[in-house]
């Protein structure tokens, strides 16, 4: 499977551990742990997919998330949130998430989730 | 007798009462005064009133005058027994408005106007200048009547250089003791208990003397009535006009002289004293005054013709070989001469610094900050005044050349003090005495004053030509100084006390009647006026938009920072608040005006918070109180405006209660989200990474490096599992405490130690003070530590300086220990001050670092439960905490 995937998480162990499962997998994966940076980052390099973190420090998720959907260029990427708090969920849905994935999570989940989404 | 041996006295005199003064100030220091702070005592500080010109003075007197020098004493006697409600009324505005000197009182009444401030104090110094001039001349001439009966041919001492050690020795002695306390109404009772001591020698001494004279040289009592008889003295004429204005004038004087201001109303400390005071000190006048015909008749009668009377006291025992009674008589004159010049500066060294030194400061820099103390400025502006009204009496002493002119300025000064009089009689009892009518009637009266009296007294062709004294000024012959509108023939010194007071008293009632007197004024005077009859004034300050934290950096400025931070801790409390923070209501922006107003001055204190509160502070609303000219009404009115006050306060407080219970309402979900969060994180990745280790195919690098991670968010979950836990265990109070000693330094290294391992790491400079640090507490170590770890750790985390600085100060007071973190960022903003110990009370998410956010709760927690106390301290620069423990904590706190 070949594809980018930009992930957005400020925990830097769970960022390398979905890194270590997406890349065993064939996907080029970028990290970011900053949210400014990651909403240049979906504007430059648009990604194949956008794996967002829900807490984040400067710009939440959610936030990230309503800017990537209000700028026309960058509206049909497909973002997934990672979300810690199950009522999250409805903020993230109204927000424009494609789909959601609650910590913590099983690596076979994550990646059949993503492979879903970059098979569409 | 040795010159030497003389001196070696007078030092020996000043050591002792060092040593009184000081033994007493460190008693008031731990507070226990005791029976220093008695009505005798207070009595005894009066005598000031009796200065070297009364004890050396009042036998000349009498040997030239007569009983005429008795007038003296009948003024101060009339107004403590018949004008008792009049001091008492001093008194009481004086402790209820902390006024600091005579100068505040009438500048406070009349609308806080520092004009009239700067007006009475540069009438205080002119007039008091030749005053201390007198008592250095005194010292010297009983020096120089020691010197020139000394056999063993030692030269006499040269007069100008004896007044110039006398002037030095006093001033450091009053810088000493006089400035050591900012706050005048903190009062200085080493120097009242110095004073009262020196009261003491100077009533023996003169009575031992009289005794002496009555029971040694003559024969008893009959044999001095005869003698007196026999003498010249009983021949002397009453004269009615100048007795009545002599005995007025020293009335006026005990009242409006700044020392007798600064011991009767500043230095008082309880108003009962006074009562005890009304019959004691006329009896200590009587007492001073039993003797002093006896001397100056046998004085006349023994010594030979020429012999200076004022001596005569001095000269009497010599002559009859009494040298140890010789020299307890100069001790107290001795004494007498520094009461007055020490208690006389102080007062001055009060107003000037108060109504010049400090308005001028803040004007020329009006926007310094808190690290500016002005408590500093005011400190070395009274010790420089000290200095400054020392050397204006030592300069006066060294122009007039201790001329017979001095033996006269006694009266003189008393009259140009005496031109306050009526504006602080029409202060206290008229409220339609308005500020303009004030200027005037002082300016009026002091004008005269100079041109009748005090100019005059340096003779003709002195400081007035001889043409002034015969023509008059410009020519006009109702304008000669000792004839004023052509009244001749009168008794220059009644000439000056008459026109003088007559004029002042027209130009005040003048000027208050057809002048409108300012809204602050008309609040003023009817508060000063009906002091009796309600304790509740109206509001000065209208609800102020006033930022309390600006309002305490002020405060700290002026009363210093632990004073300050009590204040506004124990308003706080009041109000039912914690923290140091009061709302600004207006009966919390009265009180801190009063407070510094016992420091600056009500002028200046007035201003300074004026600023703060940014508008006008008289609103319609009080000018209608004051319209109301009914005093029941009006305290009536304010009784219901207090009331009103309060329930809007009740409602404010109830507004916050209500809010902050709805924030934490908010924050109570946030906590368990936060939890929630806090606990899935390391979830997440203990569950990936051993997933990913199961499925094996790994490098063994791989392995160890997934290991390790799995090992450190297990731990992680164990930490956050242990904070909430603690939490629990200390907001339930089932703690156990191991309560041992321990030495405050060695936890404070080992939290150090610890915290030195905190992200981010990076170079930090802690100040420390390791000698206030030797202090063993009664405690729970560990618990303890834990609560400087966090807050060692926090500054690491989040102050946001270039170059990071924690000071760490320690202090002791009365069984408690304060330990003060205090680091160089931005600090913590207002709105969050009161969050920061809740739970999960991380600030914003930018600022987050890696912690749960239950650091503060807990240090709260273990704060309560160690006896003590933990809160921030706003107004700090950076980011503040306080922490408070016993010495000794006894027992569990559960």
């Amino acid at each position: 499977m070949t594809g980018h995937v930009l992930l957005v998480e400020d925990e830097p162990n769970i960022a390398e551990a979905i890194r270590f499962i997406l890349a065993r997998d064939g996907l080029r994966v970028s990290h970011l742990a900053d949210g400014l940076e990651a909403l240049a980052a979906v504007r430059g390099d648009r990604p194949d997919l956008v794996i967002l973190d829900h807490m984040l420090p400067g710009l939440s998720g959610l936030e990230i998330l309503s800017a990537i959907r209000a700028d026309p260029d960058t509206r049909t990427v497909p973002v997934m949130m990672l979300t810690a708090r199950g009522r999250d969920r409805e903020a993230a849905e109204r927000a424009g998430a494609d789909r959601f994935i609650s910590k913590p999570f099983s690596n076979a989940e994550i990646l059949a989730e993503v492979r879903a989404m970059m098979n569409r | 007798m040795p010159f030497n041996l003389l001196v070696f006295a007078c030092i020996l005199y000043v050591v002792f009462l060092f040593a009184v003064a000081f033994i007493v100030e460190r008693r008031a220091q731990a507070g226990r005064l005791g029976w220093l702070r008695s009505p005798l005592v207070y009595t005894l500080s009066l005598s000031i009133y009796c200065t070297a010109w009364t004890f050396y003075g009042a036998v000349g007197y009498a040997a030239r005058s007569g009983l005429e020098f008795l007038t003296i004493y009948f003024g101060p006697t009339l107004v403590f027994i018949g004008w008792w409600w009049l001091l008492r009324k001093l008194v009481r505005i004086g402790r209820q408005y902390r006024v600091t000197s005579i100068a505040d009182l009438i500048s406070s009444r009349f609308g806080k106007s520092n004009t009239l401030g700067v007006i009475v104090t540069v009438m205080a110094v002119v007039a008091a200048t030749p005053y201390i001039a007198l008592q250095l001349q005194s010292v010297v001439l009983s020096f120089g009547v020691f010197a020139s009966v000394t056999p063993d041919g030692v030269s006499p001492p040269d007069p100008g250089s004896t007044a110039i050690w006398v002037a030095v020795g006093l001033a450091l002695f009053t810088i000493l003791f006089g400035t050591r306390n900012l706050d005048a109404k903190e009062q200085h009772h080493g120097i009242v208990t110095a004073i009262a001591v020196e009261a003491v020698v100077k009533l023996v001494a003169l009575l031992a003397v009289g005794s002496f004279v009555v029971w040694g040289i003559a024969d008893g009592v009959g044999d001095i009535i005869a003698r007196i008889d026999a003498s010249d003295l009983s021949a002397w004429q009453v004269e009615p006009g100048r007795w009545t204005g002599l005995i007025f004038l020293s009335a006026a004087a005990v009242i409006t002289l700044p020392r007798m201001f600064q011991v009767m109303v500043v230095e008082n400390d309880d108003e009962g004293h006074l009562a005890r005071a009304s019959w004691a000190f006329p009896l200590y006048l009587m007492l001073m005054s039993l003797f002093i015909v006896p001397i100056a008749v046998v004085g006349l009668d023994r010594l030979p013709a020429g012999s200076n009377p004022d001596m005569f006291i001095l000269t009497l025992p010599l002559a009859e070989g009494q040298g140890a009674l010789a020299m307890l008589v100069f001790l107290g004159g001795f004494s007498s001469a520094t009461s007055m010049v020490i208690v006389e500066s102080i007062a001055l060294a009060t107003m000037i610094s108060n109504h010049v030194v400090i308005p001028l400061w803040l004007r020329l820099r009006p926007k310094a900050g808190a690290g500016d103390d002005l408590r500093l400025v005011v400190l070395n502006a009274r010790r420089l005044a000290i200095a400054a009204v020392l050397a204006l009496g030592y300069g006066y002493y060294q122009i007039s050349g201790g001329s017979a002119a001095l033996a006269a300025i006694g009266l003189i000064a008393f009259l140009g003090v005496a031109q306050v009089l009526p504006a602080l009689l029409a202060g206290l009892f008229w409220r339609g005495a308005n500020k303009n009518g004030a200027l005037l009637g002082l300016l009026t009266g002091f004008v005269i004053w100079a041109y009748t009296s005090f100019l005059p007294s340096f003779g003709p062709g002195a400081m007035l030509s001889e043409a002034v004294f015969t023509q008059g000024l410009f020519g006009l012959s109702w304008l000669r100084p000792q004839a004023l509108f052509g009244t001749e023939g009168m008794d220059p010194m009644i000439h000056a006390l008459f026109w003088s007071l007559t004029l002042n008293v027209i130009a005040l009632c003048l000027g208050s009647l057809l002048t409108f007197p300012a809204p602050l004024e008309r609040l003023q005077g009817a508060a000063f006026v009906n002091v009796f009859e309600g304790a509740v004034g109206p509001q000065r300050w209208a609800r102020g938009q006033a930022e309390p934290e600006a309002l305490l950096t002020m405060a700290q400025r002026i009363l210093g920072e632990d004073a300050a931070l009590t204040l506004f801790q124990s308003a706080a409390r009041d109000q039912g608040k914690d923290g140091f923070l009061p709302d600004p209501t207006p009966a919390f922006l009265d009180t801190l005006e009063a407070r510094l107003s016992g420091s600056v001055g009500a002028a200046t204190a007035h201003a300074m918070i004026s600023q703060l509160v940014g508008r006008a502070t008289v609103t319609v609303e009080d000018l209608m109180a004051v319209a109301s000219e009914s005093a029941q009404i009006m305290e009536y009115s304010a009784q219901l405006e207090a009331r009103e006050a309060e329930l809007t306060r009740t409602a404010g407080a109830l507004r916050e209660a209500n809010e902050k219970l709805m924030q934490l309402s908010i924050q109570k979900d946030a906590f368990l989200s936060q939890i929630s969060h806090e606990l899935r994180t390391p979830m997440t990745s203990i569950r990936a990474f051993s997933e990913i280790l199961t499925e094996g195919d790994l490098p063994p690098e791989m392995v160890t490096k997934y290991g390790q991670i799995i090992h450190d968010e297990a731990k992680r979950l164990t930490r956050l599992l242990d904070d909430l836990l603690d939490l629990s265990v200390l907001e339930n109070g089932t703690v156990q405490l191991t309560l041992e000693l321990a030495s405050l330094q060695q936890m404070l290294d080992t939290a150090l130690t610890a915290a030195r391992q905190t992200r981010p790491e990076r170079s930090f400079t802690i100040h420390r003070d390791l000698p206030s640090e030797a202090i063993y507490l009664k405690t729970d170590a560990d618990r303890l530590t834990q609560v400087f770890i966090n807050l060692i750790s926090n500054a690491r985390k989040y102050c946001d300086a270039a170059e990071p600085e924690l000071r760490i100060a320690v202090r002791q007071r009365a069984g408690r220990v304060t330990i003060d973190f205090i680091d160089n960022g931005k600090g913590i903003p207002k709105e969050s001050q009161s969050l920061i110990f809740e739970k999960f009370a991380r600030l914003t998410d930018a600022n987050r670092a890696g912690g749960a956010g239950l650091g503060l709760a807990i240090c709260r927690e273990i704060m309560t439960n160690l006896g003590g106390s933990v809160a921030y301290l706003p107004g700090q620069g950076g980011a503040a905490f306080r922490l408070t423990v016993p010495l000794r904590l006894e027992k569990l706190a559960a």
